[in-house]
């Protein structure tokens, strides 16, 4: 999506957080070799920073943060532990170990799946309807949504979690890009989220979406392009999502059939 | 989420806008100092930092997330994140205040998008994209100089400009959601937030 315009271009959207997961982490990456980005996001920021005491949007008088949140946050502080910089706190590049033993062993098990049609054509059907339904800024997405799921050469993988949940990916290799299933997924306490990825490899890891806590069912485009990936994985995350795995995955499904 | 506070302020409200943009007894560079020696560990230099910064980070956490039992709780994870990645501060790159505040405004976003629909997101937008907001406070506003040039900064942006930072910053808005909801292409949303924002910073540094 992004890959033909130049980097610099996302500077404005970074500052304001406004850029999705996927490519926030790409532009973080940028920015760690590009001082001209640096200095002018900071420029940015600081500029930001009046906005934060201008009272826009009106939703009434200052509210002070109250004496009980103060006490709080003491008393948790004097139990955190603070982080600390070695030489240069890195960005991690590779995941945890037991990431990459679980993806080797799904890339020595390919698994597809037959009978895709029937399938595929009902959830077609029902994404455009909800194409219908929606506001326009999910038009794009129900549209790219339907297209994978009614792409001539699509073909679903599919894995399960523990407990039981299923879950599985429709690639279109023709569009380049894949949707994602669920059935039955757990619902995630204190504001966590699921986080899928595309994965070229154990150690190289592309954030490809958000899917919200409540779990249940789900059916959405993953974010961004297949590209080199062969696989794809599902963890939990904090609320907002990380920009690498931050816990082990719930299932790694490869996405190459075999012969 | 209801739009509006969702529970009336708990004990005295500051009386007016004065109050919240007197920044206390430190200034700047003394906040600067306590931060520095709050990434050594010292507890105390913490203290004074979150008394600094606390009502700010909460106002700015109420504005975006619109509901004050939320604000709160993106308060005390934001100021328990300030204690934990002190050591991240870069003095050279910029002050205290604005380390804190684009930590708290980056928490704020996070958890509105966790809890709420993109839908509902554009929603509001549209309420907002009419402008009407800005137009209403933009009259109300007491005469303080700070704020006035906050507001004649953000007045002189194009009204194409101002938008979609107003969206972004005050919905927690993506860029492309944004865009979607003005009809406008993604590329050019994008472009607009950076042209807007470095309007804005020349503005504000008083640059012609």
């Amino acid at each position: 999506m992004t890959a033909a315009e130049e980097p610099h271009a996302s500077v404005g959207a970074y500052v304001l957080h406004a850029l999705p997961p996927g490519e926030e982490a790409a532009f973080e990456n940028h920015l760690a070799g590009c001082e001209a980005c640096r200095r002018e996001a900071e420029a940015y920021a600081s500029a930001l920073t009046w906005l934060a005491d201008a009272p826009l949007p009106w939703t009434g008088p200052p509210v002070p943060a109250p004496p009980d949140v103060r006490a709080r946050v003491l008393e948790q502080v004097s139990r955190t532990a603070q982080e600390r910089r070695g030489a240069e706190a890195p960005r991690p590049r590779a995941p945890a170990r037991p990431l990459r033993l679980a993806l080797a062993a799904a890339l020595a098990a390919v698994v597809a799946l037959g009978g895709v049609a029937a399938w595929q054509h009902t959830a077609a059907e029902d994404a455009r309807e909800r194409e219908a339904q929606a506001q326009s800024a999910a038009r794009a997405q129900a549209d790219a949504l339907a297209d994978v799921l009614s792409a001539s050469d699509a073909e679903i993988f599919s894995g399960s979690l523990p407990g039981g949940a299923s879950v599985g990916i429709v690639v279109a290799q023709s569009q380049d890009r894949a949707a994602f299933t669920a059935q039955r997924l757990p619902r995630l306490p204190g504001g966590r989220v699921y986080e899928l990825w595309y994965a070229a490899d154990a150690d190289e890891l592309r954030p490809a979406g958000l899917l919200p806590g409540d779990g249940g069912e789900e059916l959405r485009l993953m974010d961004g392009w297949i590209e080199d990936a062969v696989a794809v994985g599902i963890s939990v995350e904090p609320a907002g999502g990380s920009a690498q795995p931050t816990t082990d995955p719930l299932a790694v499904v490869p996405i190459t059939s075999s012969g | 989420m209801e739009p509006g506070l969702g529970r009336p302020a708990p004990g005295p409200v500051a009386p007016d806008w004065e109050l919240r943009l007197r920044h206390g007894p430190e200034t700047d560079a003394d906040v600067r100092e306590l931060l520095l020696r709050t990434a050594d560990g010292d507890a105390a230099a913490f203290t004074k930092v979150y008394d600094a910064y606390a009502d700010a980070v909460m106002g700015l956490a109420c504005r975006i997330v619109k509901d004050v039992a939320q604000a709160e709780e993106v308060t005390q994870d934001v100021m328990v994140e300030v204690w934990r990645t002190a050591d991240r501060f870069r003095p050279e790159r910029g002050s205290a205040r604005s380390w804190v505040l684009t930590l708290a405004h980056r928490r704020a976003v996070d958890r509105v998008r966790s809890a709420q629909a993109s839908s509902e997101r554009e929603r509001l937008a549209g309420l907002l994209a009419r402008d009407t907001a800005f137009d209403e406070v933009a009259e109300t506003v007491a005469d303080r100089d700070e704020r006035r040039r906050v507001y004649r900064c953000l007045a002189s942006l194009a009204r194409m400009q101002r938008v979609p930072l107003v969206l972004a910053y005050y919905q927690g808005m993506t860029y492309g959601e944004v865009a979607d909801s003005l009809a406008t292409p993604h590329g050019t949303v994008k472009s607009r937030m950076r042209a807007g924002l470095r309007k804005l910073h020349d503005c504000l540094e008083g640059v012609r």
